[in-house]
């Protein structure tokens, strides 16, 4: 016993003194400011899954219907080798969950993989499918440099995949590796098997018409405002490949620079969040490398959004349908899209952190939130016998004039549909501006049941076929006890 | 007497050079003396004591389509050709000229630079999309010759085609060389396809290229031999129906692009216009 332990502690002693030697060799190395480098390696599964952690593959959540369960590998099937990756894509209502997703990562600090241009791979599957997701650059802690391939086709005969980098010069240190999502939603729910084998990353060379795209390629123009951010979306790289097909991956914004024309109006960060801070125009663009992106967002900036008042009354007293002061009920749609005679358009917008209703070509429209008007969408109506008011903030985006009016509906859905309205008048609205009101249900003459409430309609015709306000912003909408 | 041993100096030094070159399957002819080139180093319209333009659909030529039911009309706009930094640019482009849906360009040197035997080379840079198909070429000058008494001029496939490069916009990573000629013509020609392993045409410029002697015409890409054909392989390929017409004319340089037709197919709403083949220079060896 006590030779042992005499033993180890000299050789912990050692151990010491070499690790000393090592480090006063990696000082005098340092000055020679030699950056970091981290391993190259290509592979990611051949017939083993190639320096990935020792969990191989990472589902994600399956609270949120990922099955763990799905994933496995087959020595009985390789497009080289011996063995391939199986995934059993679940049924919907699989109880271990009716979708596969996760991650591969790389058990070290992450790979140095630009000197590649695509992660590839050969995949088949027991029937024609669609592969839902795929990609690399996501890991459970980010997804700075995700890049991810949408509904690739599955066929009953192995085929390469090609997954293009956006920018490899963009990964001096990747620890994403691979990463998926799939179901059964492309064979109508039934289940079926995928095979993928000889994931690598690989310099093709064959690549090329490098096209990056911001906004889904769209010049988009529109209003901004102060402190109101915006986040650029639809990013992604299209590449032509050797076969002469164009694949078009997202790409996460880091793989961007963006560029403001003003940075005294709006200033853009990694991420591709646009902050509006002060009043003129703006252009904002951007490129990967060398290659200028398609789309850019234009922005005129007046000054401030004009939100409607925030709303004081507690929680416990409302029901709220929308706004962002209250947890809203389900509601099926925030616009009706009644047929054939509905032309009004619109609906939740986003400003910034927050949302609002805007309406356009307004003639009616309503807010469903009941069992019966779509049945596929159904969600429970609102039982208002113990609540007095209706309140609503409206903001008018036009001249008013005389005789225009809104009027609401409210429809309960009981025994017998009852329909109780009341009318907005032009004198009450203001233009450009937040109008409040908090009417009493008594007020809804003809509503003589309230325990289903689940129909809100705004109709601004006066006789049929006659609109008056065309465009609205509408905010706060909720039922209170007073 | 000394101009006889300059010339047979030089013949031993040609010999030697055989020699070097010479392998199992193919004979290399090299040819270094610049005879004919045009580096497109003035600005504005292509040369025109280098060049001229082939110009319409093909109508007024007899063959509507160009004989490929092909769907650009030629003009000789700078919309469609010219020459500028240095390089000769045709672009094709989407729009509606005289009937036609595509616009595109065609230069040849028919009757103002016509050769026998040489080396013809051109570094291109290529379109790409489905649909797209440019072309460095060459067409053998007719003969007269007498058809039941009556003088009339040879038609194609008589003449001989020699096509240096060939390029569907769809393979950007492939080009093909092909000899026409009497019974082995249109889809019955001699091609060969090239493919670059790790690289495109339409990136870069590469150097497309003959070396066309007696008895031989050798085709490469960049600095790769990949391609040589003789009168022994058109017999074999045509079991002797094939006539070899490329030792008794010279041949007209001529550089185009292509919109859709029987070879390439029809653009598709994701080909993008307009694209350009870019022409660094075309050169002419002996």
């Amino acid at each position: 016993m006590i030779h042992k332990l005499t033993n180890s502690i000299r050789w912990i002693g050692l151990a010491g003194l070499f690790a000393m030697v090592a480090i006063s060799c990696e000082r005098e190395v340092s000055d020679d400011a030699v950056l970091a480098t981290f391993p190259n390696t290509a592979e990611v599964y051949t017939d083993n899954p190639v320096g990935l952690t020792d969990q191989f593959f990472e589902s994600f959540n399956p609270a949120e219907g990922y099955n763990p369960e799905a994933f496995d590998t087959d020595d009985t099937e390789a497009y080289l080798g011996s063995s391939s990756i199986r995934l059993d894509i679940p049924a919907p209502n699989d109880p271990d969950g009716g979708f596969v997703g996760g991650v591969f990562s790389d058990r070290g600090e992450g790979r140095d993989l630009s000197g590649y241009d695509a992660l590839t791979f050969w995949i088949k599957a027991s029937r024609t499918a669609v592969f839902d997701e795929v990609g690399f650059g996501t890991t459970f802690t980010g997804e700075r440099f995700a890049t991810k391939r949408f509904g690739v086709p599955l066929s009953t005969q192995w085929r390469k995949i090609i997954i293009p980098i956006p920018d490899p010069s963009k990964l001096t240190q990747e620890s994403g590796l691979f990463s998926f999502i799939t179901g059964s939603e492309s064979t109508g729910g039934v289940g079926f098997t995928i095979w993928i084998d000889e994931i690598k990353f690989e310099s093709l060379g064959t690549l090329g018409q490098y096209r990056p795209a911001i906004l889904d390629g769209d010049d988009i123009t529109q209003e901004g405002f102060l402190e109101v951010p915006f986040q650029l979306s639809g990013l992604t790289q299209t590449v032509n490949s050797e076969s002469g097909e164009d694949i078009t991956v997202l790409a996460s914004p880091s793989y961007f620079n963006f560029e403001t024309s003003n940075s005294e109006v709006a200033t853009i960060n990694e991420t591709g969040l646009v902050s509006v801070v002060g009043i003129g125009e703006v252009e904002i663009t951007a490129s990967i490398g060398n290659d200028v992106a398609a789309g850019s967002l234009t922005l005129n900036v007046d000054g401030g959004f004009n939100f409607a008042p925030g709303p004081t009354r507690p929680a416990e007293d409302v029901v709220s349908l929308f706004s962002d002061a209250y947890d809203d009920i389900p509601v099926s749609r925030y616009n009706s899209f009644f047929e054939p005679f509905q032309t009004t358009l619109g609906g939740v917008v986003q400003v910034g952190p927050e949302s609002i209703i805007r309406y356009t070509d307004l003639n009616f429209v309503g807010i469903v939130f009941n069992d019966v008007t779509f049945p596929a969408e159904a969600v429970q109506p609102v039982n208002a016998t113990g609540l007095t008011h209706l309140h609503l903030d409206i903001n008018v985006q036009e001249e008013l004039q005389p005789g225009d009016q809104i009027k609401l509906e409210l429809t309960n859905y009981g025994a017998t549909e009852t329909v109780g309205s009341f009318t907005i008048t032009t004198d009450d609205l203001v233009s450009d501006d937040w109008a409040s009101f908090d009417i009493p249900l008594s007020d809804f003459s003809g509503l003589t049941d309230r325990n289903r409430i689940g129909l809100l309609l705004f109709n601004s015709e006066v006789g049929a076929n006659n609109p008056t306000i065309s465009t609205i912003f509408l905010d706060n909408i909720y039922f209170y006890t007073e | 007497m000394k101009k006889v041993k300059y010339k047979l100096i030089l013949g031993l030094l040609t010999l030697s050079f055989f020699s070097c070159d010479l392998d199992e399957t193919q004979e290399v002819v090299t040819k270094n003396n610049l005879v004919w080139s045009d580096e497109f180093d003035q600005d504005g319209a292509p040369n025109p004591e280098n060049w001229k333009f082939d110009i319409g659909d093909g109508t007024e030529q007899g063959i509507p389509g160009w004989g490929n039911n092909e769907l650009q009309f030629y003009t000789d706009r700078p919309e469609n050709a010219k020459v500028e930094n240095g390089v000769l640019v045709i672009t094709a482009r989407q729009e509606t000229f005289q009937g036609n849906n595509y616009t595109s360009a065609r230069l040849t040197t028919q009757g103002l630079f016509e050769k026998e035997y040489g080396r013809f080379e051109a570094r291109i840079k290529l379109p790409f999309g489905k649909g797209y198909w440019p072309a460095f070429w060459l067409l053998g000058v007719p003969k007269t010759i007498n058809v039941d008494g009556e003088q009339v001029l040879e038609e194609w496939p008589a003449v001989g085609e020699i096509d240096i490069m060939e390029y569907l916009g769809d393979e950007p990573t492939t080009v093909f060389g092909t000899l026409h000629g009497p019974n082995f013509s249109g889809a019955e020609s001699i091609s060969k396809d090239f493919s670059l392993e790790n690289d495109r045409f339409d990136e870069d410029f590469h150097v497309f290229g003959i070396e066309w002697s007696p008895n031989r015409v050798n085709y490469y890409v960049d600095d790769v031999l990949y391609h040589s054909l003789t009168p022994e392989d058109v017999d074999e390929e045509t079991d002797g129906e094939g006539e070899w017409v490329f030792n008794d004319r010279p041949f007209y340089i001529i550089l185009n692009v292509a919109i859709g037709g029987n070879l390439p197919g029809n653009p598709t709403p994701e080909t993008e216009f307009p694209q350009r083949m870019i022409v660094d220079y075309v050169r002419v060896y002996e």
